[in-house]
């Protein structure tokens, strides 16, 4: 393994602020969080998908994929993660290297591809993503990079996390380690002011970036850098000189929050947007830290009274499903972490958790599902999708939400089923995404396509 | 007669390609209780998985061997090997079917090797499944080319010579440009002269989009481990597209069925002649419901071409669907203004156009633009392309995430070419410019001498639009600016 992404991969692993490393003891850390794969029955993306998706949503950046054809061509523009600027980011670059470049090695290629790059288009920066082959043949990005900025008088970044190092959420953090080393703190803002933070780990997938913004715009808190979603290069560059911090609590870039507190003094909490009370949360947080860093102390008093005003109103609407909700039963499977701030919302509105994932979530994660669905929570840590597919066609639940790749499962079981990970098109965020989560469910278990599809064809009732 | 050029550009731009192992686990959905996989790492297989999945709105079975940094640099026996006796294990299909990838080919994995170490250590536990394996680096061919050599591979390992023919039998090898429906389509055409036809790889049984019964892990589905076995006792194979030319020819070298390439069967000459074929064989005549339908034809032909005929269009896709579209759109007297493809094939030839690009959707984009192209034909990746153009798009071929209705889209055949023709000139009545009072405007030169003032001023006051502004002194370049 090249030596600096070893050095890398090892720092990543050792994560003090990452609760599952809190537990473990030196010998574990070291083996890192990666569960070994087992071949013929695994799923998910590689490392390289992992730092595409956290890198990608910097909408001015040129992203270009060293490597062949598979990893760009087969993978580009198939996020929802939304731009209020440039479209560059949606462009896809890729060197699609062929034989020749695999036996001669396809550093050449990629140094002119740079340059025509530059020529056409002219981005603030480029960002070089390292692939499988291009690793195991030996090309060195990190020099390409090194000279191209030195020719050509731009940032090139290089971002070594070939797809066979690790999974994506590995990916994630090397992505991350990126904007550490080569772009956070290369530049300054035009001007700061006390309220600025940066959030990190939001992707604003389907745009949910502008639910929230609003309420931070209203309290004259701004946004200095969000890391990355409809992020500019510039605003990562300075994201230094922010006053506070919050990781979304998605955690793939914590790296990014606890480094910065260490090198900058930018203190951060882990936030969710999702569910109302979680909503509120973050805003007491977001504002709790600024004054503590010398923001004036009625930002706390404004707050509140935003936080009072929004809650009622969402509440309101909420509780206008009730009467169509209420016990109604919900499957919900995720990636983990987000499950508990779901939770809370769903019931708001009546519904009835009957199954939650765990597959990813720590033991505090855990808790907290246990202290809002009961002790008899029903918690599944690796579901099989014949089980899940059992479990709907008995009718133990009504809808359910999860990801994309288990919707067929749920639709093949002629089931309601309702989208909330990232390839979603809908967007959950703040009190706004709360009151659209619960229509969406609504809409979904109230849609007459249910009746008709379970009804069987006249020629197969047997005539009682 | 098209000269067929490659890019020049180091960097590629708005891929138009996709990769080989991804075109080989394609055709593989198209056999029944099989489960697809590629000896890669993980992000390959999840990759085209989610293609797969956003094309068709299905469950798409696909797995991976999960190579690592180490095992790629030990070699994959190991992975390989778990991964056969998971599958089988958690899903026990008829067919483990395997292509390899970019990284496994770099290492240089001898996989055949391997399988067969496989087999001799494994042989009582693997009972009732068989495995192919097709090699397909990523940074070689395209899609279309990995399809290609797994239905080769599938020919070699399952074709053998039979001892009794099937008169009524024709093997119908489909290019991997032919939706479920086009499929549906041509067993239609075949069934109707008393023929029966065995599709292989059939994904009009598995990527369908229809409702089963349970749920499998494995395909569900398609050409089944029999019929397989069976190729030898067709009558003929018929196959569909340039890049079927070898696995019918390998059917023929081993098992003595003699074939014909129907390089598209998009457009009224290449239906006949497919009919005609059939015709031949069965020794019956053309029903007459497909009479029916070409007259229908005709008359749609007649009613489009003033819609179509004299049209900029600018085609951008693999070469067997590019060349079924551009010689359809040019026999109904539309210009082919660019035409971009992902590979090379003895087909590209036949591309009425005077240069086929081996390139990207930039260069679509840039050759639409010059060619003052008036609708894009892509797959919906060409969205953004078009956008920027300000023409409408076509979405055709793999992927087609942002419409629904991919499996159901029909090209071929006369009701195929039929509805294919009605979209083009649909999408050119939508898009057809309103006139407007400001569509004719007389060149300067024209009003100047129509105002009479032709060297120095507007005297007469009519150069400005309304006699009601008095005559001033003008220079004449400041006219109308």
């Amino acid at each position: 393994m090249d030596a600096r992404v070893s050095a890398k991969i090892q720092d990543v692993f050792e994560e003090p602020a990452c609760e599952h490393n809190q537990n473990k003891s030196a010998k574990e850390k070291k083996k890192g969080c990666t569960k070994q794969l087992s071949p013929g029955a695994a799923a998910g993306g590689c490392a390289f998908d992992g730092a595409k998706v956290a890198l990608q949503p910097i909408v001015d950046v040129a992203h270009l994929v060293h490597g062949p054809i598979a990893c760009e061509g087969n993978s580009w523009d198939n996020r929802n993660s939304s731009s209020s600027t440039s479209q560059l980011y949606r462009t896809g670059f890729t060197t699609d290297i062929n034989e020749l470049d695999v036996i001669y090695g396809g550093e050449k290629r990629l140094f002119r591809s740079v340059k025509e790059i530059i020529e056409k288009y002219d981005p603030p920066a480029v960002f070089v993503y390292q692939t499988c082959v291009t690793a195991l043949i030996g090309d060195d990005i990190e020099a390409v990079c090194k000279r191209a900025t030195e020719k050509f008088g731009k940032p090139v970044i290089p971002v070594n996390a070939p797809g066979f190092v690790g999974p994506k959420n590995l990916g994630n953090k090397l992505g991350a380690e990126a904007l550490l080393d080569y772009v956070i703190g290369t530049e300054e803002p035009d001007f700061v002011t006390p309220y600025d933070i940066n959030i990190i780990g939001e992707y604003n997938l389907a745009g949910e970036l502008w639910q929230v913004k609003p309420l931070l715009d209203a309290l004259g808190v701004r946004i200095l850098s969000c890391i990355s979603g409809d992020g500019r290069y510039r605003e990562v560059a300075y994201s230094h000189r922010a006053r506070a911090a919050m990781m979304v609590c998605s955690k793939s870039m914590i790296n990014i929050a606890r480094k910065m507190e260490e090198r900058y003094d930018i203190p951060f909490f882990e936030g969710s947007f999702y569910g109302i009370g979680d909503m509120s949360e973050t805003l007491r947080e977001i504002a709790r830290l600024l004054v503590e860093k010398g923001a004036p102390e009625e930002l706390k008093v404004r707050t509140e009274a935003l936080i009072a005003v929004e809650e009622k109103r969402a509440f309101e609407r909420i509780a206008a499903y009730r009467p169509r909700l209420e016990g109604k039963k919900v499957l919900l499977i995720t990636g983990g972490v987000k499950s508990w701030s779901v939770v809370a919302a769903l019931q708001e509105a009546g519904l009835e958790i009957v199954g939650t994932s765990v597959k990813k979530s720590t033991m505090e994660d855990k808790e907290k599902i246990k202290e809002l669905m009961g002790q008899d929570a029903h918690m599944i840590d690796d579901m099989t999708p014949r089980e899940m597919y059992a479990m709907l066609k008995d009718a133990k639940a009504d809808i359910m939400l999860s990801g994309g790749r288990s919707q067929f499962i749920a639709l093949k079981a002629k089931m309601p089923w309702l989208d909330i990970n990232q390839e979603r098109h809908h967007a959950y965020a703040g009190y706004e995404g709360m009151v659209d989560l619960v229509r969406e469910i609504d809409k979904a278990l109230y849609n007459p396509i249910w009746e008709q599809v379970r009804r069987p064809a006249p020629w197969d009732v047997v005539a009682a | 007669m098209a000269t067929v050029i490659d890019s020049k550009k180091a960097c590629t731009v708005n891929p138009l390609k996709m990769s080989q192992p991804l075109g080989a686990c394609y055709a593989f959905m198209g056999l029944d209780n099989c489960m697809p996989m590629m000896h890669g790492s993980q992000g390959c297989t999840s990759f085209g998985l989610v293609l797969l999945v956003r094309h068709f709105k299905e469950a798409i079975p696909m797995q991976t061997t999960a190579m690592n940094e180490v095992s790629t640099i030990l070699g994959g026996l190991e992975n390989i090997e778990q991964a056969i006796l998971n599958i089988k294990k958690r899903a026990n299909p008829s067919l483990i079917a395997i292509a390899s990838t970019g990284l496994t080919e770099t290492k240089g994995d001898d996989v055949d090797g391997y399988l067969n170490l496989i087999r001799k250590k494994h042989g009582e536990t693997l009972a009732g499944t068989d495995i192919v394996y097709v090699s397909t680096p990523d940074y070689v061919g395209a899609f279309e080319d990995g399809w290609g050599k797994a239905v080769l591979a599938v020919v070699d390992a399952f074709a053998q010579p039979c001892e009794v023919r099937d008169d009524h039998l024709v093997n119908l090898l489909p290019g991997a440009h032919l939706t479920p429906a086009d499929i549906d389509e041509l067993r239609e055409m075949i069934e109707a002269f008393g023929l029966q036809a065995r599709v292989m790889p059939d994904i009009s049984g598995s990527m369908d989009g229809h409702i089963p019964e349970n749920f499998t892990p494995t395909t569900l589905g398609g050409t089944t481990p029999d019929a397989l076995r069976q190729l030898g006792a067709a009558r003929a194979t018929l196959a569909v597209g340039a890049r079927m030319d070898a696995a019918a020819a390998a059917i023929e070298e081993r098992c003595g069925v003699p074939y014909r390439v129907f390089d598209r069967l998009t457009g009224l000459a290449a239906v006949d002649d497919f009919l005609q074929h059939l015709s031949q064989l069965s020794g019956r005549p053309v029903p007459h419901k497909y009479r029916r339908q070409r007259s229908q034809l005709q008359d749609v032909m007649l009613d489009a071409h003033f819609w179509v005929g004299s049209k900029n269009m600018a085609f951008a896709a693999e070469p067997d669907l590019l060349y079924a579209l551009t010689t359809t759109a040019a026999e109904m007297g539309a210009h082919v203004v660019a035409a971009v493809t992902t590979t090379h094939s003895r087909v590209l030839e036949g591309v009425p156009c005077a240069e086929v690009l081996v390139g990207d959707l930039e260069d679509l984009e840039t050759r639409a633009k010059a060619g003052g192209a008036q609708l894009l034909i892509t797959h919906s990746h060409g969205r953004q392309a078009a956008e920027r153009l300000g023409i409408p798009l076509h979405r055709v071929g793999i992927p087609m995430f942002d419409r629904l209705g991919a499996a159901h889209m029909l090209m071929v055949g006369y009701r195929g070419t039929r509805e294919l023709i009605n979209g083009w000139a649909n999408i050119f009545l939508a898009d057809e410019h309103q006139n407007t009072p400001q569509d004719w405007p007389l060149p300067e030169e024209s009003r100047r001498a129509a105002s009479g003032a032709e060297a120095t001023s507007c005297s007469t006051g009519g150069c400005g639009g309304s006699s009601a502004i008095p005559a001033v002194d003008v220079v004449p370049d400041a006219v109308g600016a």
